[in-house]
Order: structure tokens, then sequence, then C-alpha cells
């Protein structure tokens, strides 16, 4: 194998497991270490440059970071990162003083449709820079579907409200809610110098076809607009008997919030097996646990209708059966179907793009799902002063990707308004330190805990279920939220070799606690890997190899399960280890 | 801040036949200067005894006094040990061997405790055959005491202080081999792929074994112009072969290169194979001895396996002791009684 070049910042980018696995790349280590030090404000000052909505996210992120954590690798469960998160956000001071002001007036006006997560982060990015933003949303407040779909028994309004605010009440932020932008051309026809689309994935899918639809139509719910008109209190009350059609996240907060106002006997039916649904498994969990079933392996066939109203639903039994490229059909078992009883159905079975006020004289093209071509860099359509960004780009995914694809279309705005190259896009911001400050000491805390993860309390559950607006989680104390952070393994904190300095004493190799350290003689990867003291079977992680050594091996690393304790820097007599602390950051359109 | 060692392991580590993993064979972290040889040793005894399936509780590490002696701490934490006094580490492992012949004896040592005050106890125990692998950390200076010339300091080498030395070198292994010692190596901490092996094949044998390890001392020895330093040893080494170790009862799946000429069954059936040239008889005790001298004529270190007597026979053997071991022995059996004795002594009238 060749020499690793870790002079290229992707090579210790991907080492940060959780940050490279993040669509944001935020620093967890460097804010999980802030947390520890009981900086809490610094802590969500990273997230905030990074993410935009740490006090959101740490309630509600999907979590990619997690199932990539190598606290995972190591033992049972990664580091509780998204609830450390809202550790953060929760113990802050005030930080209207660190926020960016409003930039001397550019002459640029900018049009973001929408004011959901992925517009409000192209207005962050760019306020400072002297645009002057108008943001336009149909609803009477902003947040997009953080508000109206994510119940607040999850996300308290108010702290979506402080956060949508910290973008909104900058000077260069002009609102305009309760206005739905029915014509993409009339608003071309302003003079706004460049449109943002982040109008979101706002169509549920619908059974229009199954029987009993057109007849049952009252009592039979699209999941997000049902979980809107809570939201916005159009609704206060649901049938005692309530039946949830889907296995994702939408379909966990429906079920949910469908017990908290009246539903007695609530439901999930999902077509797929239980492990295969797309819900995050702590929201299946948390359904569970109050009282909810999920029945799984059902698929629906007809919504059953007496004398005009809906009486339940009738369901095939099936099971899934998987081809060798693991594709998954669901076959008929072909047995009777099963009928439940119920007073309302709400559908949660996935979302599309709709963009009816897209007209066709605007030059945006569309592909055959009916999503916007774009240039998949620069997030620029066919018409090149109009971007998306968020679920409205690539369709549905999750706040913090939305986030990211954001922070790029602003890159793009502003260097599309001060007419240069969109292609050319800025390198990341990165910083590496050595961590040394003693024969035994680092500024870091080197120490790996053997603590498990911690449980995050939950509120009371005959209260949480009686008041909609409850939290249920109540987060992490600080103490707790200290032992947590002292979980991270520090992985951003790198071990650096210095092929001139070493001396192959084997020092490192013996103190290795997880036997990542190899002397050996140079090969093709695949017979490098198999050749280690343990072989590297993890093939997802790369191998950190050397230039030739005197003896003519080289050293070479597995990064798979390091746990960057820094014994093998503190043993080596020649500090041809050391332990460089490497930061991170995705270049912003403006820097926070 | 550290001197703590995580206690997460590799989450792929394998258990040996007895159900031991790695960690069941490791000691506590070492206190050792950072990157001393000793290091490397007590990771080979580590990786040896894992790999011969010893159970940990069936082992007693002994030693004397120096870093070397040291080092039993760093390794086997699950086993027997007694740190004995200077140079007198043969004494108690005689002592120990005697009372309980069952255990496996590994005793510890370096170029001050075995070459220069325990010089008298080496001769008698090798000369002896105790049953028991006897290792020297060798890294020719009392590192413990800041680096002076030790007793294997080699004519002309320079430690850190910078006097080139000017008394004629111990060589351990050429005393070994004149005293009787029935398997005798020399190794290099530098060189686990050689060490292992040699350290498993010495647990094996039935007799005394002994390996003198050139353990380089980073922080008073590892010049330039040291004979005894990583570097010099690495350019100077010239090993009799390459060495495989293979336990009783294992199935032999290496695949032996054209070069592999001899191999060498031991008392427990298994068996070292030895790939070196035709001109070193490693059951020959002269032709080890002569091969060491040539060597050090040239200016080089012979490494690896120079003698072994699959054939020998121990000090329990030769003293005729009784199988069981004598601290399993009851009362009655250990003390016959004044009928007994007054048995023995009329028929010596």
């Amino acid at each position: 194998m060749k020499p690793t070049n870790i002079s290229n910042p992707e090579y210790f980018h991907k080492v940060v497991d959780c940050q490279h696995a993040c669509p944001a790349h935020t620093p967890v280590p460097e804010y999980i270490r802030l947390i520890a030090a009981e900086r809490y404000t610094d802590a969500y000052m990273v997230n905030w440059e990074s993410n935009v909505f740490p006090g959101v996210l740490g309630r509600t992120c999907d979590r990619p970071c997690e199932p990539a954590c190598r606290r995972g690798r190591v033992e049972e469960e990664p580091v509780a990162i998204c609830r450390l998160k809202r550790v953060a956000a929760d113990n802050k001071d005030d930080i209207s003083t660190l926020l960016p002001a409003a930039g001397a007036c550019n002459g640029k006006k900018l049009a973001l449709i929408g004011a959901g997560p992925a517009s409000l982060t192209v207005a962050r990015d760019l306020s400072p820079l002297g645009y002057e933003i108008h943001v336009y949303d149909e609803n009477a407040k902003g947040g997009g579907f953080m508000r109206s779909q994510i119940p607040s028994f999850r996300l308290p309004e108010q702290v979506l409200d402080e956060e949508v605010g910290y973008i909104t009440d900058n000077k260069a932020v002009t609102t305009f809610y309760n206005t739905r932008v029915d014509s993409l051309k009339a608003l071309l026809d302003k003079d706004y110098d460049a449109v943002f689309v982040g109008s979101g994935a706002p169509k549920g899918r619908d059974l229009p076809d199954l029987p009993g639809r057109k007849e049952g139509d009252d009592s039979i719910h699209i999941g997000i607009d049902w979980l809107a008109s809570v939201a916005f209190e159009h609704r206060a009350s649901v049938g005692k008997k309530v039946i949830v059609l889907g296995g994702g996240n939408t379909a966990m907060d429906c079920c949910r919030t469908a017990r908290r106002i009246g539903g007695a006997d609530v439901k999930v039916i999902v077509r797929s097996p239980f492990a295969d649904m797309k819900a995050s498994p702590w929201e299946k969990d948390d359904a569970v646990a109050e009282d909810i079933p999920i029945i799984d392996n059902h698929t629906p066939l007809e919504f059953v209708v007496e004398e005009g109203k809906l009486v339940g639903m009738r369901f095939d039994k099936v099971r899934a059966e998987y081809d060798k490229k693991g594709r998954r059909k669901l076959v008929s078992t072909g047995e009777e179907p099963a009928f439940y009883p119920c007073d309302e159905v709400l559908v949660a079975i996935g979302q599309e793009n709709a963009f009816p006020w897209i007209e066709s004289e605007t030059d945006i093209e569309f592909d055959n799902w009916g999503l916007p071509e774009l240039n998949k860099n620069t997030f620029q359509s066919t018409n090149s002063k109009v971007f998306f960004g968020g679920d409205a780009a690539f369709g549905p995914e999750n706040i913090i990707t939305a986030v990211a694809q954001a922070h790029q279309a602003a890159i793009s705005i502003d260097l599309f308004c001060q007419g240069e190259d969109l292609s050319v896009r800025p390198a990341p911001n990165t910083n590496l330190v050595s961590q040394k400050m003693g024969i035994h000491e680092w500024s870091y805390s080197n120490v790996v805990g053997d603590d498990l993860r911690f449980k995050v309390p939950h509120a009371d559950k005959s209260a949480a279920l009686g008041d909609r607006l409850l939290e249920v989680e109540l987060g992490f104390s600080t103490e707790t939220g200290f032992d947590e952070a002292q979980r991270c393994l520090n992985c951003d904190v790198q071990t650096v070799f210095s092929e001139a300095l070493c001396i192959e004493c084997d020092a490192c190799t013996d103190i290795c606690p997880t036997d990542c350290i190899n002397f050996i003689n140079n090969d093709e990867e695949e017979v490098l890997r198999s050749q280690l003291r343990m072989p590297a079977k993890n093939l997802e992680q790369d191998l950190y190899v050397s230039s030739d050594l005197p003896t003519g091996r080289v050293m070479v690393k597995d990064e798979d399960v390091c746990l960057h304790c820094g014994l093998c820097a503190e043993r080596c007599p020649t500090s041809a280890w050391d332990m460089q602390q490497f930061l991170y950051q995705v270049t912003k359109a403006s820097q926070i | 801040m550290s001197y703590i060692r995580p206690s997460f392991r590799h989450p792929n580590a394998q258990a040996n036949a007895k159900g031991y993993t790695r960690e069941d064979y490791e000691g506590a972290l070492s206190t050792l200067c950072a990157g001393c040889g000793h290091d490397s040793v007590s990771s080979a005894i580590i990786q040896s005894t894992f790999e011969l399936s010893i159970e940990p509780h069936r082992v007693a590490k002994i030693s004397g006094i120096g870093c070397s002696s040291k080092t039993p701490t760093y390794f086997l934490g699950k086993s027997h040990g007694f740190n004995s006094v200077h140079g007198r580490m043969p004494s108690v492992a005689t002592g120990a061997s005697m009372a309980n012949r069952d255990l496996l004896y590994v005793g510890v040592s370096g170029d001050g405790d075995s070459a220069s005050i325990g010089l008298g106890q080496f001769g008698h125990i090798a000369r002896r055959n105790l049953n028991m692998s006897y290792i020297v950390e060798n890294n020719g200076c009392y590192g413990l005491t800041k680096g002076q010339d030790s007793a294997t300091t080699d004519i002309g080498s320079k430690s850190k202080k910078g006097e080139p030395n000017p008394y004629e070198p111990i060589d351990l292994c050429a005393l070994a081999l004149q005293l009787g010692a029935t398997f005798v190596a020399r190794s290099f901490s530098g060189d686990k792929d050689q060490l292992v092996p040699l350290i498993k094949a010495a647990m094996s044998h039935n007799g005394f074994a002994f390996i003198d390890v050139i353990s380089p001392c980073v922080t008073f020895n590892n010049t330039a112009a040291s004979s005894k330093g990583y570097e010099f040893v690495r350019d100077h080494m010239q090993a009799t072969g390459k060495i495989d170790f293979v336990p009783v009862r294992s199935e032999i799946t290496a695949n032996y290169p054209a070069g592999f000429s001899e191999e060498i069954t031991l008392h427990d059936g298994s068996v070292i194979h030895l790939y070196k040239d035709d001109k070193l008889d490693c059951t020959d005790r002269n032709s080890a001895m002569n091969a060491i001298a040539e060597f050090k004529d040239k200016g080089q270190v012979l490494t690896g396996l120079l003698y072994v007597d699959p054939d020998s026979s121990d000090f329990h053997k030769t003293q005729q002791t009784v199988s069981q071991p004598l601290c399993s022995l009851n009362e009655n059996d250990l003390c016959p009684g004044a009928r007994a004795l007054g048995a023995i002594n009329a028929s010596l009238r």
C-alpha cells in the first residue's frame, strides 16, 4: 500500500466517525469536551455554527452519528451524542451577543420559500453578508415541518421559537408569514437576485384506491396534515379507537399524539416486519412504552364502512421474503384477513414532493419522480437563479440533511450573486494541534471510562399522556451529561505517526489495548488486512500506513477500534507517535 | 493522565484452547522507561503463554533485582510470583521447583542479576538442569542505577556516558553451553517473530532452557556506539535460522519453504521447525559454541536457537524425586516415622 496521505483532511475527517456520518459534519467530540468542561455556551455555539438548531436537534435528530460512533464497536452502545447536544442547549447562557449581526447592505435581494430548516439555514448563512432576505411561509410562525409535524411532547414550542428567532430577528431577514407562494413565476417577476426553494415535501401519501377510502373519508386523515392540524390547534380530539398506518417516525408521532388527545386504543399497523420499519428504534420504543401495540406484517385490504361510518379495517397477513440481493417481497400467508375495529385512521405511509406552484415557463425541469433537476453540489436548478435545498431538493430526509444542503446552497447563492464560478467550492477549515502537555499528560481526557450509556429520564407516563404539550424526555442533568461525555473516545484526537523518529522498539504495539498497531512488511491492502495482529475486517475503516522504516517494514494502524487513549504516544520513547487534535469545519458562506 | 490502561480490548479477540483471552495473561501497566526492550519481552511472554494455552495459575514467575526483574509485575498478573534477592532467583526457583514440580517456572533476570552478582547461582542452576525457562533481559548496562557498564557490555561499546568499556564481556550463552544447559538461545527484544517461538520452545523444553534476549536500554544504552542499542543489533544480527514452534497435538499447517532443513521433537511431542543453513547443528553443543565464537569474531551477533538436547533429563529425574509434587504429599508420606528411620539407620550400620 502507498503511505497514507495525512495531509489530505479527508483522511483524519473519516477517522472521526460521528462527525463524518453527520450530514452537516458537526465537530461532535469538540463540543462533547466543552460540555464536560461545563462550557455549555461554547458547546452550543460549536453546534449552532454547524447545525443551526442545536436545541431542536438535541431532541429530534435522526442521529446518523450514533450508529457510526466508534464506542458502539468496542462496547454495546454508542455515546448518547444527541442527548448531549441537548445538555448544551438546555444549560447555555444568553447567546444573543454572540449572534452575527446583519452585514452592510450589498444591494442584493433574496427570496426564500418556506420557513423550515433549509430556508432558515440559508437566511442564517447569508444575513451577515449584506443580503436583504425575504422569507415566505404559509403558516403563522416559522419552523416549517419542525413546527407542524413534530409534536410538542417531543419538541416544546419555546425551544423552536427561540432558535427560529435567532435567525429571523436578524435585521437582514424579513418574514412574510401567512403568505403562501402560489406562483414562482410571479415571485421571479419581482426584483429578486436569487430564489431559494425550501418548501419541504408537503404532500402525505394516501391510499386512494383502497376500498372504502371515499366512503370513510371523514374518519381517515393524512398523517402529516393531521399532525399539523393538532399543532395549530384546529383539532383537539380523536376517536377512542385509532389505527395508524405506516412504520416511519411520522407514524410514531401520530400514534403518540392520538394517545394524548383521546385515543384510548391506538394501534400502529405496518406492512413490513417490525425490524424493517423506518422509524428510529428509540421512537418505536417510546411508542410501545405508551401502550401502543405495533402490529407488523399486515397489508391494508380495505376500510370497512357500515352505514356511512368507518368501523374498522381489514388486513392481509403477509410475511417478508428476501431475494439474493436483499430485496424484500411481502407475500400473503393465505390466512383469513384480519379485522381491526376503529373510529379513525391516520395514514402515515410516506411523503412526496409537490410543486404545483412552479410553472413550466420558469424553466425549472423536473425528473420522472417529480423532483427538480439539480446540480448535486451546488443545488442550482435549471433556472440559474433558483436553488433548492432540504426535502424540496431530493425528497424527504431529515432536519440535519436539510441544514447541510442549505449550507451548500447558501454558498452557491452567494457565489452566484457575486458573479463567481459555482463549481469552485471552498475547502474545509482544518487544524491539527498536538495535545502533549507532559510525559503522561494530555490536554484532553484520555482515560477511557467504562460506564455504559446513561438513560434519559422520562416524565411520569400518566402526566405525559394527559398533556400534549408536556415534554416526555427530561434530558440529562448536568451531572449525567458530564458522565456521558466521559464515554466519548475523543476520536478527533488523532494518532499522528512520524516515520523519521521511529526506532521500531514495538512499545506502541505492545501497549495498544486493542491491537491496532503493527510493524509488518508492506503488501496489497487485502493481504495487509489479513496479516495484522488483529485482522482488519471492517472494510469501512481505513488502514493508516507509513512509508518504509529502516528495517524495510511499514507501520500499519487499523483505525477501526482505536480508543484514542494515547498510550502509544506515551510509551513511544522518541515521540514518533503524537496525539493531535484535528478540527474539521465545513466552510459556510459566512464565518460565524 | 495515564498509567491507566483502558479495559476495552479488540472485540474480535479470541480465546485459546483453555478459554483464556490474551488479556488474561496481562499484568499491570509497565512503569519502565517508554521504549524499554523489557516491555517487548513481557509482551512476548504474554503472547507465548496465551498461544500455548497455559493456564495462568499453573505458572510461577521468579525474578531477582533490577529493571528486568521488575517486569514480572507487567505480565501474567494471575500467576504465582516471587521477586527475590539480587542474583538469587536460581535458588528460589530451585526451592519452588523442588516443592511443586507441576508448575511451569519462568525466571526473569538481567545482565547484572545473572552475570554479575548472580553469576555463581547462574552457573549452578545451568549445570543442575532445573526444569525452567530462564530469560535474561540483557541491555549491557545497569539501567536501574543510571547506566554503568555491566559484565556483558562488549569491549569498546559506549553507553550514554561516552566512555568505551575496557573489559572483556561475559557471553551468557557460551557460559550456559559450557556448563551443561540443555536449551540455549539468543534473541532480540525487537524481533518477536523470533522471540515468541523461542520462548514457546523453551517453555516446552524438559530442563534448563536459557534465552539471552538483547533488550536495549533506551535511556542509558541506546547510542550509536553501543553494541546493545536497537540500531546496532538490527544491523549486526544474524539468525541461526527461522524458527517455528508447533505445540503438541497441533496440526502442522505451515507451508515449508525449500530451505526447511530440520525438525526437533521435544519430550512432550511438540516440534521445533528450523529453516537454517547446514553448518550449524543445533543438537551439537560444540557446533553451537563454535558458531558463537565465529560470529563474535566477525563482529556479528548470532541469534536464534543455538542448542537443544531434546532428550534432556531434568533435575527431578537426576534426583529421583517422587512424581507427585512434595507440596501435595501429606504428613505421613513426608515423615514416615521413627520405625522407618530406624530401618534406614540399621541398613547403614
